[in-house]
């Protein structure tokens, strides 16, 4: 088990030294530099001329005058001996500054809605199985596909209106005005989780429909095992079969996606962000993306592919312990 | 005429199958996959019920433990009675599908085991926690009590280091091993009635030899009934006191097995014998086969059920009438128009 793990986060460092390459390159892609986009920002419109010099100047200011490979070098070796990732021209300080509250901030939304869909799917996907071909089945398929089908924004939408209307909440951005810039507390911590209910359901349902199909799948398939048969001979109460046999096992796949749901309820984030007036790293990054902020966006691909890459290894160790027919090699 | 009747449930019957028919609701409709089946068990005894494929075997014996599936339909006039422990008669087919009563029954008083001992175990869980599962729904025993137990029932199957077995999951148990799991874990709350559906079809000759032994040497030892289900005739003889023929969802005859062996009289079960590949019978000779093929339950044949492949088939009679239940010897009764009259 120790080497195991050991080997695992050996394995975790060299994918993550890939990665960066890769998110460093996709960095480099577009046309042009900070510098050209900075100077066009500036100066376009006022009929200043701009010479190839400037622009120099510009790139040599913020160190883009350099080769890549020094520049690569100098990022990833700011971020692992200092935690520093690079500068971010557009808003003129550190990208840890930019990022900062709100890693924490998409880190919490990001787990509220995985919580919030495994604690729907995996109960709810049972009892469909369970109920197959009954009404209360029919009725989850068909709004799970609703979940699939509705677009994100238009369900966020449609419970800001609800919870401003009913509920007369704030439901804009993660904290109610009065608590926007106190300093952390009990009362900030219970405003956030009012905040992150909204958010969460809007980003858990197309997930939680997803999951829910799977875990009916599997445990109808379950249902029908021999193994089932031969404890309902046994004499055990249908409950506890159902909890103690095919329950069991259909929770594997979903312990197993857990890297793709992060990465799936990620990418749904910024347009639900945008909607929800939400401070998160999705905006920021397509925002960065339009101004060629580089260290911003690498920075935020990096992180993003960190979570991934640690949710799969977590994956792979719940699998382990639920899972006994999963041996290690050797051991 | 129905000598399966006569015989009372009180006294050494155990269980009493009377008129069972079940159908099956499918997306063609709905199958009847066993019809007018009737025999008894009794008590310490062994019935064999043979048949091919898709005779109905495993659904009249499936239908004891109500263990079908929601879509069978088990008719309103047949009967199951079994005789509990504590002397009472209960018509099985009038319980409720998952209700306390069946379940008491189910493990406690009758057990079932199964043809492929691999996926009759969870692989999640251990084999002794499903052993311990047994006897804690059945006795009044504690945890610790109940691990006991079943290590001493690892060991009376004839499983070597139980204590080591018990902690293993069943895919790390061979074949052989596993089929002597499961009877362990059937016998674990010391039934009067163990069904076997096939126990020993999935091993390999030797290990179904070893387990034939171990049957019988529990059967002695623990008293229970047993209906032992098969397509192999050579495996009945070894274990049956009485043997009952199926063919597509019906009995076609019934006796003792001595009787059945030496004196059969269904074209069916004279065919079924004569299948039989024998060494040192004569080299060159060839296997015997029973023409045709066994028909769908879809269209089942009118009249009696065998006459599309039967040699002996009587014109106007067999492919017309229903054959009732002859007497043809002690306690040998067989369907066939042949001996009515």
């Amino acid at each position: 088990m120790v080497s195991f793990l050991i080997q695992r986060i050996i394995g975790m460092v060299i994918t993550m030294f890939f990665v960066s390459i890769i998110v460093f390159i996709i960095m480099e892609l577009p046309p042009g530099d900070y510098a050209e986009r900075w100077a066009f920002r500036k100066f376009s419109g006022t009929g200043t001329q701009i010479t190839e010099a400037d622009i120099n100047n510009i790139r040599a200011e913020y160190g883009l005058d350099r080769p890549a490979w020094e520049r690569y070098l100098n990022w990833i070796g700011g971020i692992v001996t200092r935690g520093d990732f690079g500068e971010a021209f557009a808003f003129q300080t550190s990208v840890n500054n930019v990022i900062g509250q709100k890693i924490w901030l998409t880190l919490a939304i990001l787990f509220s809605t995985l919580i919030v869909t495994y604690l729907i799917a995996i109960p709810v996907g049972i009892y469909a199985a369970v109920r197959r071909r009954s009404v209360a089945d029919y009725t989850l398929t068909v709004f799970s596909y609703l979940g699939l089908a509705l677009p994100n924004f238009l369900l966020a939408l449609l419970l800001l209106y609800i919870t401003v209307t009913v509920f007369d909440s704030s439901v804009g951005g993660l904290f109610s005005p009065e608590y926007k810039d106190a300093p952390w507390s009990m009362a900030k911590v219970v405003d956030l989780l009012k905040h992150l209910i909204v958010p969460a359901v809007v980003l858990a349902w197309s997930a939680t429909a997803l999951q829910l199909q799977t875990v009916r799948a599997t445990m109808s398939d379950e249902i029908n095992k021999l193994s089932v048969t031969a404890a309902r001979a046994r004499g055990i109460s249908e409950r506890k079969l159902m909890l103690k046999y095919p329950a069991r096992l259909a929770i594997n796949p979903v312990a197993g996606s857990i890297g793709f749901d992060i990465n799936r309820i990620f990418s749904e984030l910024p347009i639900v962000a945008l909607v929800l007036g939400l401070p998160e790293l999705g905006e920021l990054l397509i925002r960065s993306y339009l101004d060629l902020d580089m260290f911003v966006a690498g920075a935020i691909l990096l992180l993003l592919t960190f979570i991934i890459v640690v949710m799969n290894f977590f994956s792979d160790i719940l699998l382990l312990i639920l899972d006994p027919r999963i041996k290690l090699e050797g051991r | 005429m129905e000598i399966t009747t006569n015989a009372s449930i009180n006294g050494d019957i155990l269980l009493k199958v009377k008129d069972l028919k079940i159908s099956f609701k499918t997306d063609e409709g709905v199958i009847t996959a066993v019809d007018g089946v009737n025999f008894f068990v009794k008590r310490g005894q062994t019935l064999g019920l043979v048949g091919e494929s898709g005779s109905g075997k495993s659904v009249s014996t499936w239908a004891i433990m109500r263990l079908l599936p929601k879509t069978a339909i088990i008719d309103k006039d047949s009967s199951i009675e079994f005789l509990r422990r504590d002397g009472e008669i209960v018509d099985i087919t009038k319980l409720k599908p998952n209700g306390r009563e069946i379940r008491d029954i189910r493990g406690g008083e009758a057990a079932l085991i199964f043809q492929e001992p691999m996926s009759s175990f969870s692989p999640v869980y251990t084999v002794g926690n499903q052993i311990m599962e047994a006897i804690l729904t059945h006795r009044p025993v504690s945890k610790k009590e109940a691990q006991e137990i079943a290590v001493d029932l690892l060991d009376r199957v004839g499983i070597p280091n139980p204590r080591q077995r018990f902690k293993q999951y069943s895919f790390e148990l061979s074949g052989g091993m596993r089929q002597r799991a499961m009877i362990a874990v059937a016998l674990s709350s010391n039934p009067s009635l163990l069904i076997a559906d096939e126990p020993t079809t999935a091993l390999d000759v030797t290990i179904q030899a070893q387990v034939l032994e171990l049957m019988k040497e529990l059967q002695e030892e623990f008293g229970m009934a047993i209906i032992f289900i098969t397509h192999n005739l050579g495996v009945i003889a070894q274990i049956a006191n009485e043997i009952a023929v199926m063919y597509l969802g019906g009995i076609v005859e019934r006796g003792p097995r001595r009787e059945i062996f030496h004196n059969p009289k269904h074209p069916y079960t004279i065919n079924l014998l004569h299948a039989i590949p024998r060494i040192g019978k004569g080299q060159g000779q060839r296997l015997v086969a029973i023409e045709g093929q066994i028909p769908s339950p879809l269209d089942r044949p009118p009249g009696c059920r065998f006459h599309t492949r039967c040699q002996e088939m009587i014109p106007g009679r067999c492919n017309v009438d229903v054959p009732k239940i002859t007497q043809v010897g002690n306690n040998h009764t067989v369907n066939c128009f042949l001996y009515e009259n």
